[in-house]
């Protein structure tokens, strides 16, 4: 029995039927589209490549030096080896934030270029479903291309190092995968508001790769620095460095999603990192320097730089999501 | 059901800030019914369709959509109503039948049904052998037509048709409103918005003449001729001789009287009366002049409108 709001009544109240409906075909739909368009192939194919390159090239290196760290498969992740200039993690945070853009910018605006939008909208499913769907799909994508990836460096090393990785090893590694893919979730999703703000994919596109350019190459170079002297003062005091400029610089650091995904993967594959920020000596008293922390302290210790990550990736989604819904759809 | 009420407007209002895009229109359409939606861009069409699909919220008023209220349950409305855009767009990069399995999926219909009605969709819009092709290799007049074949897969109680033969050759276009008739033969209510008057007036039932966010005529056009024209029946009179349009004017019943002029030998001329008067006007003319021709013909709605739109004008000055 249809129930319907009454003549008169003012508009609004709860609407009915679950937010999620049709939320698993467009996921489906749009993982398929992903995973076997041409865009995603070139992509794949490049950071394969070079993560092969990389590979291969590590484990050369470890294989001349094997006596020199008990985590090999760590270091097959953080040597830069002759003649690379770059480490594996390096080329990661480098490439994961431009495929998560790549896959992003043209999620929304794409749909009202084509038309497409009334017609999909007009269908039962509300707008929450589809944008999360679209989200969800296109971080399962990344998420696999992430996989991939981790599983290709892993089969290549436990090959030419002929030695399967602890379980230490597997932890930390697993760890810094979840950190990646949280990492490229932040980006994803700063891709998925530009593409609802932006009517023209390239001005979305070049709105997202602006943004990882300033927090790669600028934030913390230049302008944290200079925001940090302004707020705290001279990085130099009277007695040496200013304990209040270090640690305003910090958190300003830490605005930027690359700071938080660099200290994660520095703790988890450095297992001697005891810390990520500014250490006082009386807090080194008894420490052992240079002995590794075990893996769950490794944990707790980048558990606010993994929360972080993940919080930014919801923040940002949320805004993209009441800027959508306040949308027009027209076209 | 046929005669039963689809979709019902009370007050629906709409405004952004201190534009108001619809203001307190009303409308009613019937199961097994084809209302037309005319009027000027930016009249208020588009935002009611829009209202109507639960795809804008409604500033005040209230719209019932088969049984369902689109603005609380949005999902039970578009399970019922087939919409078919202006300039309807596609996945290019996908086959005809993945774009339409994609939307019949989200409308819950299970695998073997999807191609059965696909099949059959496609074989009535004519697009019965293409439809494993990518849809970028289709022209406008393709695309419309896969549009309105979503439609058709969809078995709607009501279909909403925006625009649908913008693109469309004139032969086309007598295919697709042909298409149109069938959904009205299947008991679908049909709400038609178009500029093309003479194609609403081959198809509808009734139309609904918006103006500023206000439906300012509703009726059938016979109806609506009879308010704007001053008549409502035309009857076009050939005749030959002296005084021909002051003896129609003194009919009894007679509007308007234009002449068209000449018909080979004769004077034409168009006759706005208030009812069929073919008979008093042959009485008037046959003893004094020489009626050469005299027949019924309909008022056209692009009459009807421009009139109106020219006597708003006139009204507004």
């Amino acid at each position: 029995m249809p129930r319907s709001r009454r003549p008169g009544e003012s508009p609004g109240g709860r609407r009915r039927g679950s937010p999620w409906t049709g939320l698993g075909v467009v996921v489906a739909k749009e993982t398929a589209d992903h995973l076997s368009g041409a865009r995603m192939v070139v992509i794949e194919a490049l950071v394969f490549l070079v993560a092969l390159v990389l590979a291969w090239f590590s484990t050369t290196t470890i294989r001349e030096s094997i006596g020199q760290s008990p985590f090999l498969f760590l270091r097959l992740l953080t040597i830069s080896p002759d003649p690379i200039p770059f480490s594996f993690i390096g080329m990661v945070g480098l490439v994961t934030p431009i495929i998560a853009i790549a896959l992003g910018f043209d999620a929304i605006n794409a749909e009202f270029n084509q038309r497409t939008l009334s017609r999909i909208l007009a269908q039962p499913i509300y707008r929450d479903a589809f944008l999360f769907g679209k989200f969800l799909a296109r971080l399962l994508s990344l998420s696999i291309a992430l996989v991939s990836l981790w599983l290709l460096v892993l089969g290549l090393g436990f090959i030419r190092l002929g030695l399967p990785p602890s379980f230490e090893e597997l932890m930390r590694m697993l760890g810094f995968l979840v950190a990646t893919i949280a990492y490229g979730g932040v980006w994803l999703a700063l891709a998925l508001l530009f593409s609802v703000l932006f009517r023209a994919p390239a001005t979305a596109a070049l709105a997202a790769l602006g943004l990882w350019l300033l927090f790669a190459l600028f934030w913390t170079v230049m302008i944290t620095p200079l925001v940090a002297q302004l707020i705290a003062g001279p990085p130099e005091g009277i007695f040496g460095p200013s304990l209040a400029y270090i640690n305003t610089e910090q958190i300003l650091e830490r605005i930027s999603p690359n700071t938080l995904y660099s200290e994660t993967a520095l703790a988890l594959l450095q297992p001697q990192t005891r810390a990520l920020g500014p250490v006082f000596v009386s807090q080194l008293r008894g420490a052992l320097l240079g002995a590794p922390l075990p893996v769950s302290q490794s944990f707790i210790l980048i558990w606010p730089q993994l929360t972080g990550l993940i919080a930014s990736t919801i923040g940002i989604f949320v805004i993209a999501y009441v800027a959508f819904q306040r949308q027009e759809i027209r076209a | 059901m046929a005669g039963e009420v689809v979709i019902r407007a009370r007050e629906l209002t709409k405004r952004y800030g201190a534009n108001v895009a619809v203001d307190h229109i009303d409308l009613e359409v019937s199961a097994g019914e084809i209302v037309g939606i005319l009027g000027p861009n930016g009249s208020g069409k588009t935002t009611t369709i829009l209202m109507l699909l639960g795809l804008t919220e409604p500033t005040s008023g209230h719209a019932e959509v088969a049984g369902f209220d689109p603005l609380r349950e949005p999902l039970e409305v578009k399970r019922r109503v087939g919409y078919l855009p202006d300039q309807v767009g596609f996945y290019d990069g996908l086959s005809a039948r993945d774009n339409l399995a994609y939307t019949g999926r989200l409308a819950g219909l299970p695998r073997h049904e999807i191609d059965q009605r696909f099949a059959a969709a496609m074989d009535r819009v004519g697009l019965g052998d293409v439809g494993r092709d990518r849809v970028r290799t289709f022209s406008q007049g393709m695309r419309q037509r896969l549009g309105l074949a979503e439609v058709l897969m969809k078995r709607p109680s009501v279909a909403i048709l925006d625009e649908p033969t913008t693109a469309l050759d004139p032969h086309s276009t007598q295919e697709f409103l042909a298409m149109i008739r069938g959904l009205k033969a299947d008991g679908t209510a049909v709400l038609l918005s178009s500029h093309h008057l003479d194609q609403v007036q081959s198809v509808c039932d009734r139309v609904a003449l918006f103006n500023r966010g206000r439906i300012a005529l509703s009726g059938s056009v016979t109806e609506l001729a009879g308010r704007v024209l001053g008549g409502g029946h035309v009857i076009d009179v050939e005749a030959r001789g002296p005084g021909v349009a002051d003896r129609l004017a003194a009919v009894p019943g007679v509007v308007r009287v234009q002449p068209l002029g000449p018909q080979q030998d004769s004077q034409r001329y168009r006759v706005d009366c208030q009812r069929d008067l073919r008979a008093e006007i042959a009485r008037e003319l046959a003893p004094v002049v020489e009626l050469t021709g005299i027949r019924f013909a309909a008022p056209s709605l692009t009459e009807v409108y421009n009139r109106y739109f020219e006597d708003a004008r006139d009204a507004a000055q």
